[in-house]
């Protein structure tokens, strides 16, 4: 099969569409990607987060081509590439290792793509994304002249330049400070949003994924545990994953003790939260519910029966942390717990001090209610180190069995 | 000197250390005596013995003396010998890069991702060393033989007369060569691909470059230490080279390389003056050669 829209010189005129049809990825004992449908529709800024080893790397190489999937179909445009080679989709990769050329010029990085697909005025064009990411007073200097953040904006400017239907990077800021980041952020948002390409950007930052994408997609162990707009994502997380690992939750389990309607109750420990019924994924038997920590007040007494709010207490101030705009406070409930809650500095009697008697309580429509059950234990942003330390406790435990019935 | 283009880690080497310390010089000494006693000495002994004359009543003696005329006269006397050298080396160097590079590609990058196998190339590529240099030659010899299994088969399928000499043809001599330096084009250029980042080779696919395109414009250019050590490896010691070209093994009286003549002046002909010369001769072309070539290359910018 020749290839039109790549090497024939000329930009995408627009985003293409990216559709993953059943993707999963086996290497040699270790599934990386799991049975992975994802669809993301032209022109979109998508944002992919999740902890460390989950596949988000993985995942970008396959629609760049540089792997190969063990089942599945990918579609660029609505055309099936997965059979091409890499240097025949129409996709280009801001890699997360960089890998610049230490051969050449900062200058012959950026004009790579160009000149390959022979575009006439490569030079100027390249010229002007090394001005975009600030660096064409180096243009003549060779990557290892340069410091790291240096290097991943030539990254950036290297595969941004070529327009591509579809851009993948593999967290395109990691190196840089803040001002930069933000700075960069604008310039990518501007570019994307100009010209109407579609991007598939992977980040650690979910304040990073949260302010530039339309829509953000969390993966876990090698499949996406949710995805949606930013807003509804952090509302109305639906599993323990995603409420945790997306800004904070404070989670309660429980029997569900009344259904009604609008709404179920469940009792955690003895004490009734209430959570609308379309808020929750699932209706009855155990299930966890949570609130974030902004959306929860803190009373010096236990507050009046109210049925529009959730009431917890009276528990103790364990932690209070002050930072300027909010403070922080670790309430801990017998049963419950630590509850995080961040509160509103409105006014300078509403601070309350380590060691205060306090009461819980918030908006029953600001609960969420999970598909599956939270564990005892915080979820690790490392769940591959979780998983060999269970693995060696599991074994630990074998060999004693064993032993005790020698 | 130009030798450090030889060294196949130099790409890695971090810029020297600047200050100068009295330990430095101590740990030099050792070599610096080496030098001066296994290569500047009998260098000087070369060139005063290359200006010597004959004793004018003894036969196989010769006199201190500033007979220059010795070069001129070795110059005039072999230099169809002396192009000839360049030739072949030139001819086995090219051969030997065409087999050894794709060979040193092949065994460290297609077979990275299996360091049992790649551990076994390396091995296979030196495998040949532990066998004398001149036995193998003279398996070859036999192999090339009239009555050998090379003729027997072309001349059956009928490319070769029956009848007609492999050995001692200015093929014979080149194979020969070609095949006792490829190990020496293999390891220099091995060990800069070993430690190519496999990336940029991603990298080039993903902005277009197909596979052709992205080894000429990246993998190439970063291998070009390797590649430019080897063929030093190769070519200076096959111009010099006396084995392969003498006719006790691959050669014949036509196909005579400098290294043959310098041999038969020293031992056969006793004409250790034109001996000298040559040798000091074939030594400043390699120089000059050397120093023009790595100029060329350009290897301070590759490194
Ligand atoms: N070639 C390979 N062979 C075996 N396992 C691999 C290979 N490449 C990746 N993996 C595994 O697949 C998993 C996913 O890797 P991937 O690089 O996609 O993670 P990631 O989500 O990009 O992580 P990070 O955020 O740290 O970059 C990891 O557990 C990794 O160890
Ligand atoms: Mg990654």
């Amino acid at each position: 099969m020749t290839n039109n829209d790549v090497s024939q010189g000329g930009f995408a005129e627009a985003g293409a569409d990216l559709e993953l049809v059943g993707i999963s990825k086996r290497f040699p004992g270790f599934t990386a990607i799991e049975e992975l449908d994802l669809t993301i529709p032209a022109g979109s800024f998508f944002a992919l987060l999740g902890p460390s080893g989950c596949g988000k790397t993985t995942t970008l190489r396959l629609i760049a081509g540089l792997e190969e999937p063990t089942t599945g179909r990918i579609l660029i445009g609505g055309r099936d590439v997965t059979a091409t080679k890499a240097y025949q989709r129409p996709v280009n990769t801001v890699f997360q290792s960089y890998a610049l050329f230490p051969n050449m010029t900062i200058m012959e990085n950026v004009a790579f793509g160009l000149k390959r697909r022979g575009i006439k005025n490569a030079d100027s064009l390249a010229h002007e994304a090394l001005q975009l990411v600030e660096l064409d007073h180096l243009a003549g200097r060779k990557p290892k002249q340069l410091s790291g953040g240096q290097q991943q904006r030539v990254a950036l400017a290297r595969a941004v330049v070529n327009r591509p239907a579809l851009l993948l990077l593999d967290e395109p800021l990691g190196a840089l400070d803040l001002k930069l980041r933000r700075q960069m952020q604008v310039e990518l948002k501007d570019i994307q949003s100009e010209v109407g390409l579609t991007f598939l950007h992977v980040t650690h930052d979910q304040e990073e994924a949260m302010t530039m994408a339309d829509t953000v997609a969390v993966m876990n162990k090698g499949r996406i545990e949710q995805m949606g707009a930013p807003q509804d994502l952090y509302e109305l997380p639906q599993t323990a994953f995603v409420a945790k690992f997306l800004g904070q939750s404070n989670l309660f389990t429980g029997d569900v003790v009344t259904t009604a309607k609008s709404s179920i109750v469940v009792d955690a420990h003895g004490t009734r939260i209430e959570v609308p019924t379309d808020r929750a994924q699932r209706h009855n038997g155990r299930i966890t519910v949570g609130v974030r920590p902004e959306k929860v007040t803190l009373h010096d007494s236990a507050p009046k029966a109210d049925s529009s709010r959730n009431v917890i207490g009276p528990g103790r101030i364990t932690d209070v942390s002050f930072s300027g705009v909010s403070t922080q406070y670790e309430v801990t409930v017998p049963h419950h717990g630590a509850i995080s809650v961040f509160a509103q500095n409105t006014s300078i009697s509403s601070l309350h001090h380590d060691g205060d008697q306090v009461w819980l309580s918030w908006s029953v429509g600001h609960t969420f209610g999970l598909a599956d059950e939270a564990e005892g234990e915080p979820v690790s942003r490392f769940h591959a180190d979780l998983d060999t330390s269970m693995i060696a406790v599991q074994s630990r435990k074998d060999l004693e069995a064993e032993l005790e019935e020698a | 000197m130009a030798f450090t283009a030889f060294s196949g880690t130099a790409q890695a080497a971090e810029p020297a250390v600047r200050k100068r310390s009295p330990i430095a010089l101590l740990l030099l000494l050792p070599g610096m005596f080496y030098l001066i006693l296994f290569f500047v000495t009998p260098f000087f002994s070369l060139i005063i013995t290359s200006l010597q004359e004959p004793d004018p009543l003894r036969f196989g003696e010769f006199n201190n003396a500033f007979n220059w005329q010795n070069y001129v006269i070795v110059i005039e006397t072999y230099w169809e010998q002396g192009l000839r050298s360049i030739g072949f080396a030139a001819l086995a160097t090219l051969f030997a890069l065409l087999i050894g590079y794709p060979l040193a590609y092949f065994i460290a990058i297609t077979l990275r991702p299996f360091p049992l196998l790649q551990a076994l190339g390396l091995v296979l590529v030196i495998a040949p060393f532990f066998i004398s240099f001149l036995l193998r030659t003279l398996a070859w010899k036999q192999i090339f033989a009239t009555e050998g299994p090379v003729a027997g088969i072309l001349s059956s399928v009928g490319i070769l007369e029956p009848g007609t000499a492999i050995t001692g043809t200015a093929f014979s001599v080149v194979f020969g060569l070609t095949y006792n330096f490829i190990p020496f084009m293999v390891l220099p250029i091995y060990s800069i691909l070993a430690t190519f980042d496999l990336r940029l080779i991603e990298a080039g696919n993903d902005l277009y470059g197909s596979p052709a395109t992205t080894f000429r414009t990246v993998t190439l250019p970063l291998s070009a230490v390797g590649v430019i050590s080897g063929t030093l490896l190769t070519f200076i010691p096959a111009v010099g080279d006396y084995i392969n070209a003498s006719r006790d093994f691959l050669g014949s009286a036509d196909t005579t390389m400098i290294g043959n003549v310098i041999e038969a002046n020293f031992l056969v002909l006793s004409n250790f003056p034109a001996a000298a010369a040559l040798s000091l001769l074939l030594m400043a072309f390699i120089l000059v050669l050397v120093g023009f070539y790595v100029k060329r290359s350009g290897t301070e910018d590759l490194l």
